[in-house]
């Protein structure tokens, strides 16, 4: 295989000014990082664990194997959103090892508004499942939540994609054989209480998890009946009477040792492919991409010198390399699985998005998984390539990212603007997992071009009026836009929403690709049969 | 020279006779009761044969079993090695009534020097110097009395028939005789069946010096020079060396010669050790002469280049000694310390077990092993608790003692209570390294000796914490997939997305609870201990051993784990350290399951405790009758039963509560 070979020079002006904005948007994530960590403050939390519950990162730490990687998703979730409330939705999922299985591990965060759910938190809870669904990750539930958060009860009840389909998701996650296990360790609510009923074993720790569909205010109002949580739905009643919960603990600890044995005992298939966490490593210091990677957006770099700091030995198979270059193809390998890459370098043509379908193809017949590097700012526009079928060389991209069987993993390193975003993979083609930088950019265009569009309709319209637009009154319009579109294409925006599974390290790329794609071998790669290709 | 001997022992002499043995090209047959199936000596040995059940009066000391396997095995000869029946004339001559040969003296030699009033009037004819005594066969107290004021005191009294320290007593003056003779007395019948006594000078911080004699049996003697063995522990020798520090040319030739007339006097053959006890003027006085090859040999054969054992398979092969005196000599300084599976802060209580983990000194030209056990033994509690014999060699004694230590600390042990650290700082003992050196340096040193270590310091904790932290990335499920290679899940380096894992390791040492910190770092951990920070990394090298740097020292560890204990080898000491982990502290939480009310509807047919008893877990309190079968209802866990809130004959309903049952908690059960 050939080797990149680096034209980075490290002291280099602009290297170093690169270095050090990127370095201070590393500084700035990790510092949000750990405050959504914190989860709903000091005193909750304190409160939480005078009761001598854990917390529930503690939680976590405790079940999963020690030393084990967790590759959490949606870290920042609802950042900034429902005024600071919920840090991170008030769950924290991701994947880690149980007892030697990578599981998806699912915790409400009790100290965070009690555990309820928020829009973000059904949206996080269910990408979550469907992760587990499509690399076939075990799930296990450690539940402590008061159920729907009632006041936004319009955005987490009643629609398709809402709070009933956890349960949905459970039943069919079951169906497939994908363990279901539910470790009740405070309240489980009204339709909460399903989550352990759902699952296919469930843990409940005795004086502390309850399980019932009315609590007792509700159930007082409701009959008359006076009577208390743990009589109602406490541990003893369900694991000696109702059945309800399987295995009674005497508290959190002993709940998560009862969690582990519960894994240990599924006899769930190993991947048949892994990663070796052996391989060589790439040749040049990850870190160095920092420098690399300008301030500018629009500022075009070799996107090659990023794969060599990512992949095996900086190994780089280029395909077609001297044919739609401003998509760069090729093949590598990340801790020795052999990977098909795709990373941007300009704007989209016909025949780069030509090569990328074929080159797609190529790995669908090959079994060989997918990574999008994605900066992208757009198709080219102009008559001459609309007239030449840009649309239909798109669509053939599309067409393949869509079908394709492979594994896909999607990383957004720089912007992700339109149609590119289509092209290379963004959340609507079913990527396993999408990664974005804190420098990366989201939204349909730039927002300097979508003032400008906007300003030339409206211009348009009043100019038909006979009307006049001064060049202040049109500055006046389009600085709301550009505003509207810097704040929501920001990837904190992008992230609080869930468009993505997390803003990341650069310099953590080809461990978070690498455990991405990990779990993704997890589930066996189905035959790849491609849609109508548009020629 | 023989085709093929018989080692009628067992453990580190046997394995170091078989290594001679092999080298002249002469067949080993082992022998070996139930208790030594597996051990080192009979995967050794050419062959090796069943002799007994484990204790030693049925198997290696039973003559008529010995023989009988030699007899089987084809052997001509028997090498007894020392202890067992090494200096039993009995066997010597069963030996020779079976057409064997016993490598050893003539039965009578070992008879006359087996009885030491026998022994001592020989010597005295034969002009060795004895300590003024008394051995005589008249008894009475008043004859003992007499002989006593000729003496002198302080005068030491032993029995005629004795040995190992047993009916032996010093006493001060003559107020204390009379009691302590009839003490003597009582103890001398009850351990040999005889009471005799014999009197003797008790001298004040003596040495014990020994000569090595060789004869064969065309009449040449040669002495091997002398061993210090004056480091004794209640007259066990614990340390040997020689030449002995201080000892003049001529004092060597005088002793050699006065132990070459000793052998004379008994037509000795074979190798045998002529004791003598030398009072502070440098005086030697003959004490006995053990007719065997000692255990502490292999310090003659460095200082001297040769191989004992092989002269004695030469000479009972009828050969010639090999040396005349003029060619025997001296070079450089020898040490053997013995490494005893035996407890020194418990009062040297000899310690069982399993070798879970043995590591010892690297051999070479300066070090000798010489070993009767492996890793994975089992230390049985029926024979002689010593493993093996750390021989070092240089050219002068300080550098020997040097080679001593170092040998001493790449020592590891565990499974068994051992002697190196009190070895250890017996070396570095001030009055051990200038060759202050008497019979008492062991109680005199006392406070030096047994200094207690007090808690693990930071250094042991933290190679503790390390350990666990490394070897949590081998143990991990990977083995589960039939891939060799380490996949990426199972890496266990504490990986988190933008943010790094700090992890609590708890161990408990003594009473104490140490928590270590651990956070993640790219390369190794940053690690917390008490308040003090540092930086550390380490590889694994082999199963437990640790190559570390703690805040930029390099140290060289040893961790080895049994069960949640963590042995700790840092330094040249060893701490022993309890793991303790949150989930797996709680695994064994019993859960009452239920346990305490009524399964179903029934019937109360007994009640098996009275209220206000403890009860530990499980103990069944009180039986129901129900769809005709018995149901005993039992505690959920110990503790005390308040009420029972039924009695016989009534009726109970399912899911009734029956018991008022407290439980109780224990100290030290509590927490985490």
């Amino acid at each position: 295989m050939s080797v990149i070979k680096s034209k980075v020079d490290t002291r280099d002006a602009e290297f170093v000014a690169n270095a050090k904005a990127m370095r201070a948007a590393v500084d700035g994530l990790r510092l949000k990082v750990a405050r959504a960590a914190m989860g709903g403050g000091e005193a909750a939390r304190a409160r939480h664990s005078a009761r001598g519950k854990l917390l529930p990162r503690e939680r976590i730490e405790r079940l999963i194997d020690s030393g084990s990687s967790f590759l959490e998703i949606g870290q920042l979730a609802a950042w900034g959103m429902y005024g600071g409330d919920a840090p991170g939705a008030g769950m924290i999922a991701g994947v880690a090892q149980v007892e030697g299985n990578a599981c998806m591990l699912v915790a409400n965060d009790a100290t965070v508004k009690g555990g309820t759910y928020y829009p973000m938190t059904v949206k996080k809870h269910l990408r979550a499942q469907e992760i587990a669904a499509q690399n076939r990750l075990p799930c296990i539930y450690l539940v402590d939540s008061g159920g729907a958060f009632l006041p936004m009860q319009d955005e987490v009840f009643p629609d398709r994609e809402h709070f009933g389909r956890i349960f949905f998701n459970q039943a069919n996650l079951s169906a497939q054989g994908i363990p279901q296990i539910a470790v009740v360790m405070g309240s489980c609510t009204a339709g909460g209480a399903y989550v352990p009923a759902m699952s296919d074993e469930a843990i409940i720790v005795r004086n502390q998890g309850t399980i019932f569909l009315g609590g007792p205010p509700l159930v007082k109002a409701a009959t008359g009946e006076v009577v208390s949580a743990e009589d109602l739905g406490g541990g003893d009643v369900h694991t000696r009477v109702s059945g309800v919960a399987d295995h009674l603990a005497e508290n959190d600890a002993h709940a998560l040792y009862l969690a582990r044995r519960i894994v240990a005992n599924l006899n769930h298939p190993a991947p048949c492919r892994q990663l070796d966490a052996n391989a060589e490593a790439p040749a040049f210091d990850p870190e160095e991409i920092y420098g690399i990677v300008p301030t500018d957006t629009r500022k075009p770099y070799d996107v090659r010198e990023v794969i060599a700091r990512i992949f095996d030995a900086s190994r780089f198979d280029e395909f077609k390399a001297r044919f739609g270059a401003t998509l760069v193809c090729g093949f590598s390998q990340l801790y020795g699985c052999p990977v098909g890459i795709l990373a941007n370098s300009g704007i989209l043509f016909g025949e780069s998005a030509q090569k990328g379908a074929h080159f797609i193809e190529l790995c669908g017949q090959r079994g060989i998984p997918l990574l999008f590097l994605q900066n992208i700012t757009g198709f080219m526009v102009g008559r001459k390539v609309e007239n030449a079928g840009i649309a239909k060389d798109g669509a053939k991209l599309v067409t393949a990212v869509s079908t394709v069987q492979v594994p896909k993993v999607t990383m957004i390193i720089g912007g992700s603007f339109g149609a590119g975003n289509y092209g290379m993979c963004g959340r609507a083609f079913g990527p396993r997992f999408l990664w974005m930088w804190p420098n990366a950019r989201i939204s349909v265009m730039g927002g300097e071009q979508a003032a400008s569009v906007l300003a030339t309709v409206k211009r348009d319209g009043i100019e038909a009026a006979g009307g006049v637009w001064s060049a202040d009154e049109e500055t006046a319009f389009k600085a709301p836009i550009r505003r509207q579109y810097d704040e929501q294409g920001h990837p904190y925006y992008a992230t609080a929403r869930l468009w993505d599974d997390g803003v990341i390290d650069p310099a953590q790329s080809r461990r978070v690709l690498g455990l991405s794609l990990a779990a993704a071998l997890n589930a066996p790669i189905g035959p790849t049969t491609f849609g109508v290709f548009r020629m | 020279m023989f085709e093929r001997i018989l080692v009628a022992n067992r453990g580190e002499i046997a394995c170091r006779i078989m290594r001679t043995a092999r080298r002249l090209g002469v067949g080993t047959v082992g022998v070996f009761s139930d208790a030594d199936e597996g051990a080192r000596h009979v995967r050794m040995a050419n062959q090796a044969l069943r002799i007994g059940p484990p204790p030693a009066r049925e198997s290696y000391l039973s003559i008529d079993s010995i023989i009988d396997a030699a007899r089987r095995s084809g052997a001509q000869a028997i090498h007894p090695g020392y202890g067992f029946l090494s200096e039993s004339a009995a066997f010597a001559q069963a030996c020779e009534a079976a057409g064997l040969v016993f490598i050893g003296p003539p039965a009578d030699a070992i008879r006359r020097m087996g009885s030491k009033s026998q022994a001592k009037s020989l010597m005295q004819a034969a002009g060795v110097p004895l300590v003024p005594g008394y051995h005589g066969d008249e008894q009475s107290p008043h004859m003992l009395r007499a002989q006593a004021a000729r003496i002198g005191y302080p005068l030491l009294i032993k029995a005629t028939a004795g040995g190992g320290g047993k009916g032996m007593r010093v006493v001060a003056d003559d107020d204390g005789f009379d009691d302590a003779i009839l003490a003597c007395r009582r103890e001398a019948q009850a351990a040999f069946g005889d009471d005799r006594v014999l009197l003797e000078r008790y001298l004040v911080r003596p040495r014990h010096i020994e000569i090595q004699i060789f004869a064969d049996r065309h009449g040449n003697i040669v002495h091997l020079f002398e061993r210090d063995c004056s480091v004794q522990r209640r007259h066990q020798k614990v340390l040997e060396e020689a030449p002995a520090p201080g000892l003049t040319p001529e004092r060597r030739e005088s002793m050699g010669q006065a132990a070459i007339a000793a052998a004379r006097a008994v037509g000795y053959v074979g190798a045998g050790t002529v004791e003598f006890i030398v009072d502070r003027a440098g005086d030697f006085h003959f004490m006995e002469m053990n007719t065997r090859l000692q255990v502490e040999h292999p310090v003659t054969e460095m200082i001297t280049g040769l191989d004992l054992v092989e002269w004695q398979l030469r000479v009972a092969a009828g050969e010639q000694l090999p040396l005349t005196q003029e060619r025997l000599g001296i070079h450089g300084h020898a040490l053997e310390a013995r490494i005893y599976a035996e407890d020194p802060e418990r009062s040297f209580l000899p310690s069982t077990g399993r070798l879970i983990h043995l590591e010892q000194p690297v051999e070479s030209t300066h070090v000798r092993i010489d070993s009767g056990v492996e890793q994975g033994d089992e230390i049985a509690p029926y024979y002689d608790p010593m493993l093996a014999k750390v021989i070092v060699w240089d050219v002068d004694r300080a550098r020997a003692l040097s080679r001593m230590q170092q040998a001493l600390r790449q020592y590891r042990v565990v499974g068994v209570a051992n002697n190196i650290g009190f070895l250890s700082r017996l070396v570095a003992c001030p009055a051990f390294q200038s060759a202050d050196l008497d019979t008492e340096i062991i109680e005199r040193e006392y406070a030096f000796l047994f200094s207690l270590p007090g808690e693990a310091p930071h250094d042991a904790v933290l190679i503790a914490a390390l350990a666990s932290l490394l070897r949590e990335s081998n143990t991990s499920a990977a083995a589960r997939c039939a891939v060799s290679t380490r996949s990426l899940w199972d890496v266990r380096d504490g990986w988190r997305l933008n943010a790094s894992a700090r992890r609590e390791l708890v161990f408990r040492c003594g009473d104490r609870i140490r928590v270590v910190h651990a956070s993640y770092r790219t390369r190794g951990f940053r690690l917390e201990l008490d308040g003090q920070a540092c930086d550390a990394h380490a590889e694994l090298v082999g199963g437990a051993n640790l190559r570390a740097d703690l805040g930029g020292r390099r140290l060289d560890a040893t961790v080895v784990v049994a069960g949640e204990r963590r042995h700790v080898f840092v330094d040249g000491q060893h701490w022993q350290l309890v793991r303790v982990d949150p989930l797996e502290s709680i695994a064994d939480i019993a859960v009452a399951e239920g346990g305490l009310v009524s399964p179903m509807p029934g019937r109360v047919v007994e009640l098996r405790v009275a209220p206000g008893e403890p009860v530990e877990q499980g103990t069944a309190l009180m039986v129901i009758e129900a769809m005709k079968m018995e149901h005993v209802i039992h505690a959920p866990s110990a503790g005390i039963v308040r009420a029972f809130r039924f009695s016989p004959g009534e009726q109970v309903a399912d899911g009734d509560d029956l018991v008022d049952f407290e439980p109780v908690v224990r100290s030290g059960d509590a927490g985490s």
